[in-house]
């Protein structure tokens, strides 16, 4: 074998050896540096020193940024961390770079807004990144409807829903169910009913899957508040009637009071506890329900 | 390291050294690092941290720079000045004459720093008057930047084995820039789905990841670096440096030099 053949052969081999050692140490390093990459982006905290810095190219570093803050949130997320302490931050950079990034204020309001661990309980965050949303774009009516939502669902602030319904229904080529919404708040605001259409309306106007299955979580969730509900009703009326507990929803059924035994979304029937309380067969199954859960049961974040 | 090899390595620092632009680069870092002085003078409270901010970023940029430009020279000058055929003449293998350019320009590199570490430290002291407990994690910031500058240097010299200069330069360059952005190239990677996800996994992992080497913020910081991570970035250095080297002697072994 000449000796340039054989050169060939060995660096050819330790070139093979090399790359599957860069690909196994930096695995390691990564493990050594988890979430660095955001800890070190957040040295330099103002949103205008960013802007300046980025010379111009702040549009590729508004995307950088915006999906730096999604795999913050979707690591926070999957840990199931109560603390969410980069993510308004990390908005605020994104839509200073970027103020017509659309995505980063309907995606980032819902991230800020929904209550620990599905989000990071941020309602005020949340209702301030889409109103300067709304000053940089007044003419996108879903910002409108995502701020009418965050007031509505998550600080429970029915006026300001309203005139966030309302504001959004004139803007042009607003979708036709804002006006109905807004005249829907001023009559029916904290109805399970008024929060199922928000929920609806959600599902049936956006594009993203990642939302999309949100609502329909949301809306499980809310059929399921809302048969527990009727259901506690009915015990309380039998408890009143007989002065016991119904022993099993036959009992129920005997008297009338219900068709058959109740089943939750799923088809599963809804358990009927010696205390009266209703509770769900797989509450894992269902996230953000309020009700039917067992006492002390810690919810799991949905699996979307 | 064998005698044909150090001699090389030798000669290119010593031509390195004679070389103007490099004379040029560090004076021009030691006056960066003095600018940090008079910057730090009209803050508020963030002296120390514009000097070490500044001067570390200096000692890196202008590194970066001396890696690039003059490693994408180490082989085609050879060939220019037609020297190279008197090298190989000798009983020079071509992977020892690469090998040794590489050990060259990586030396001049590190009393590159050296120096410039000194400036850094010099500029350190006459801010603050006196040395802190943490500023021993400076030493370490500026070890990863030399590991940078050996990872740099491999690619040079790599593609200078097979491109021309400017070229080399370029690519060289757009590497050092993707591979400062590494760990977002990786984070798109994840959230990518089926052949998509494959390849910008495969891109990721390729390029050199230097932004897990630029700790310049946090020891600005007084954070401390954990010495599992000094380890496996010394060894990621050595071996993605290995990777380059190992290409650039496989295709110049090929290059056919008439």
């Amino acid at each position: 074998m000449s000796a340039s053949r054989r050169v060939t052969i060995v660096a050819g081999v330790l070139l093979i050896a090399s790359v599957a050692g860069v690909i196994l140490t930096l695995r390691l390093v990564d493990q050594n540096r988890t979430s660095a990459t955001l800890e070190e982006v957040l040295y330099i905290s103002s949103p205008q020193a960013v802007k300046r810095l980025s010379l111009g190219y702040d549009g590729l570093l508004a995307d950088i940024y915006w999906t730096r803050a999604v795999q913050y949130f979707g690591s926070q997320h999957m840990m199931q961390s109560a603390r969410y302490d980069l993510l308004a931050p990390l908005l605020d950079i994104t839509t200073t770079l970027d103020p017509h990034l659309l995505v980063a204020y309907e995606f980032g309001s819902h991230f800020l807004a929904g209550q620990s661990p599905n989000g990071a309980g941020m309602p005020e965050k949340a209702a301030e990144l889409v109103e300067r949303g709304i000053r940089n774009n007044p003419n996108e009516w879903r910002l409108y409807y995502n701020l009418g939502f965050v007031y509505y669902l998550e600080m429970k602030d029915y006026a300001k829903a309203t005139e966030a319904f309302a504001q959004g229904s004139g803007v042009p080529n607003a979708h036709p169910f804002m006006k109905i919404l807004a005249a829907n708040m001023a009559q029916h605001a904290g109805e399970l009913e008024t929060a199922r259409m928000l929920w609806q309306t959600t599902y049936a106007t956006t594009k993203e899957d990642l939302i999309r299955k949100n609502a329909v979580a949301h809306l499980r969730a809310l059929k399921v508040d809302e048969d527990i509900t009727e259901l506690e009703k009915l015990v309380a009326a039998y408890q009143q009637q007989t002065g016991v507990n119904p022993s099993s929803f036959n009992a129920l059924i005997g008297k009338g009071m219900l068709p058959g035994v109740p089943v939750d979304p799923d088809g599963k029937p809804y358990k009927l506890m010696a205390d009266g309380r209703i509770e769900l067969h797989n509450p894992d199954d269902f996230a953000f329900v309020e009700k039917g859960l067992p006492p002390g049961f810690q919810p799991k974040p949905p699996k979307f | 390291m064998n005698s044909r090899i150090f001699h090389i390595a030798a000669n290119t620092f010593r031509e390195a050294v004679r070389d103007r632009v490099l004379y040029n680069l560090i004076a021009f870092a030691l006056l960066m690092s003095g600018a940090a002085i008079l910057v730090g003078q009209i803050s508020i409270e963030i002296e120390r941290l514009v000097v070490i901010n500044l001067g570390l970023t200096a000692v890196s940029l202008f590194g970066v720079v001396i890696a690039i430009f003059i490693g994408i020279g180490l082989v085609s000058k050879e060939i220019d000045k037609r020297t190279l055929y008197t090298v190989l003449s000798r009983p020079v293998r071509r992977w020892e004459f690469i090998t040794g350019k590489f050990f060259g320009l990586a030396g001049t590199l590190a009393v590159n720093t050296f120096l410039m570490a000194i400036g850094v430290f010099a500029a350190l002291l006459y801010v603050s008057h006196h040395f802190q407990k943490s500023d021993g994690w400076l030493l370490v910031a500026l070890y990863f930047i030399a590991l940078q500058f050996v990872i740099l240097t491999a690619l040079a010299l790599f593609f200078s084995s097979f491109s021309s200069p400017l070229l080399s330069a370029v690519f060289a360059f757009a590497l050092f820039v993707i591979g400062s952005f590494a760990e977002d190239l990786r984070g798109f990677a994840r959230m990518a789905h089926g052949l998509e996800r494959w390849l910008a996994t495969a891109a990721a992992y390729l390029v050199p990841n230097f932004s897990a080497l630029n700790i310049i913020s946090s020891v600005a910081h007084g954070q401390p670096v954990s010495g599992q991570l000094i380890f496996y970035n010394s060894l990621y250095a050595l071996i993605y440096a290995s990777m380059a080297l190992c290409g650039a002697v496989l295709i110049f072994e090929r290059r056919n030099l008439k």
